[in-house]
């Protein structure tokens, strides 16, 4: 496919990995923000194309990995009622909540469905009008302009049956996240880009002058990944903290304004909890009080839920780039992708299962 | 989650900005796309499709600046070659510089 298959050249990959082990003469760690990315990375064995002094930290870039368990607990006591059909993206199904997950509520009769886009949700509304149809809002800034629409059609149509559980988050507040922690050891960021196909650069430039790191808005193909961590390694070499876009055949500096203006007329940014980081002050979106009637939190009366996270799984320190995922004594034993005791070995975008698909654990010497 | 795939767009309907719809080929699976983002794209155009919207058209000349990277560092990697006078010093050579 154009602007796919070109990308994925091995001898371009390669080229690229030489100049990056030319430039990396210190140890340095990268986290790549993207689950797509972390994906990507493992799928191609990219780090492994890496010199040893330069290491990959997988970051909070996956929605459905960061989704607390109180919100998954609220999607899941709505998605029992009788009159609710309560739709979402498929990879929300088996993240588990404190008890159980969406595919045993649907095991059990409720109606849950996979939709493909938030406008899907509200065409069931539309055609079902004798039920509320309720649309699980996940995702970073790329996702939340599908939800803004289907919430501003919803008004503009008039449609009173349809209701959205909103758990969107931003990309720039978790990255601060990292790097104000005590003990971070990121030296430098690959940006997400379809992030920052919608929202542009222009929030990043704060986050590398105050924190003098390199930031390099990076896309999702495997040249684009290792051309990405070559501008983020040139600029360590260089001593320079700037924000690039080596993915610039999708991302302009402004993004997309259409996009963010429609962000801003549905949505206000409020402080979230994100799974194993805590509470992040102003890292998410939720209605604004003129879309009031559309929040699932108030129609259903689920507000006020409040749920502690297990503590076994140790998602929260793999989302910080502390463990590595088979570092986890639960990891391929009792947490698996059928099995997961976390979000991150739900998706096929978080650390735990990439790493579970495509590298185990390192295998111990035969006795 | 973020996943996005370019492909072309072969038709539009509507006319509404915030309601055109475009078939989209991603290298021939066909399905239809909400254009509200991306009031400029054209047929023949192509989009970044994430959950049902295009987020942005593809930029066709800032797609090929990574292959022109690549000829360069290729360049220069010859005249590297060519500027060497024996085995490899280690020093980066004032080409790269």
């Amino acid at each position: 496919m154009k602007f796919i298959d070109e990308y994925r050249d091995a001898a371009a990959a390669k080229q690229l990995a030489r100049q990056i082990a030319r430039l990396a003469t210190r140890p340095w760690n990268l986290m790549e923000v993207c689950g797509g990315q972390t994906h990507a990375i493992l799928k191609f064995g990219l780090d492994e194309l890496l010199p040893p002094q330069l290491s990959l930290i997988h970051g909070p870039g996956c929605p459905v990995c960061v989704t607390p368990v109180e919100i998954i607990d609220k999607a899941l006591e709505i998605a029992a009622r009788p009159e609710v059909i309560f739709t979402s993206f498929g990879d929300m199904l088996r993240v588990p909540g404190s008890r159980q997950d969406l595919l045993s509520v649907k095991a059990r009769g409720g109606d849950v469905r996979i939709v493909y886009s938030p406008l899907d949700a509200l065409k069931l509304a539309v055609q079902n009008p004798g039920k509320e149809v309720v649309f699980f809002g996940v995702g970073f800034e790329t996702t939340a302009p599908a939800t803004a629409m289907a919430v501003f059609q919803a008004a503009r149509q008039g449609v009173k049956n349809f209701s959205i559980l909103v758990s969107h988050v931003l990309v720039p507040p978790a990255i601060e996240a990292v790097l104000s922690s005590a003990d971070n050891r990121v030296h430098g960021f690959l940006a997400a880009g379809h992030v920052c196909a919608v929202m542009g650069c222009e929030e990043y430039h704060p986050l590398a002058a105050k924190y003098r790191v390199p930031i390099v808005v990076t896309g999702f193909e495997p040249v684009d990944i290792l051309q990405g961590i070559l501008m983020c390694v040139t600029q360590l070499a260089e001593g320079r903290a700037e924000v690039e876009n080596q993915y610039s055949r999708a991302v302009r500096r402004e993004g997309n304004p259409a996009a963010q203006k429609l962000i801003r007329e549905v949505f206000r940014v409020v402080s979230r909890k994100w799974r194993g980081l805590g509470e992040i002050p102003n890292s998410g979106l939720g209605l604004r009080e003129s879309y009031a009637a559309y929040d699932a939190e108030h129609k259903f009366g689920v507000a006020g839920l409040v749920v502690e996270e297990s503590s076994e799984c140790r998602s929260g320190e793999v989302l910080q780039g502390k463990l590595k995922p088979y570092d986890c004594p639960a990891f391929g034993t009792r947490c698996t992708p059928e099995h997961p005791l976390g979000a991150t070995m739900v998706s096929s975008e978080g650390a735990c299962a990439a790493y579970y698909r495509y590298r185990r654990a390192p295998v111990p010497p035969a006795s | 989650m973020c996943l996005a795939v370019p492909g072309k767009i072969i038709s539009i309907q509507g006319e509404d900005p915030l309601s055109r719809i475009g078939k989209i080929d991603f290298g021939g699976v066909l399905k239809e796309a909400s254009l509200a983002y991306v009031p400029e794209a054209e047929v023949g155009d192509y989009v970044i499709v994430h959950v049902g919207f295009a987020l942005n058209r593809v930029d066709e000349a800032e797609a090929q600046k990574v292959f022109e990277y690549l000829r360069e560092m290729d360049q220069l990697a010859e005249l590297d070659e060519a500027e060497k006078p024996g085995p490899a010093s280690g020093e980066t050579p004032p080409a790269v510089r």
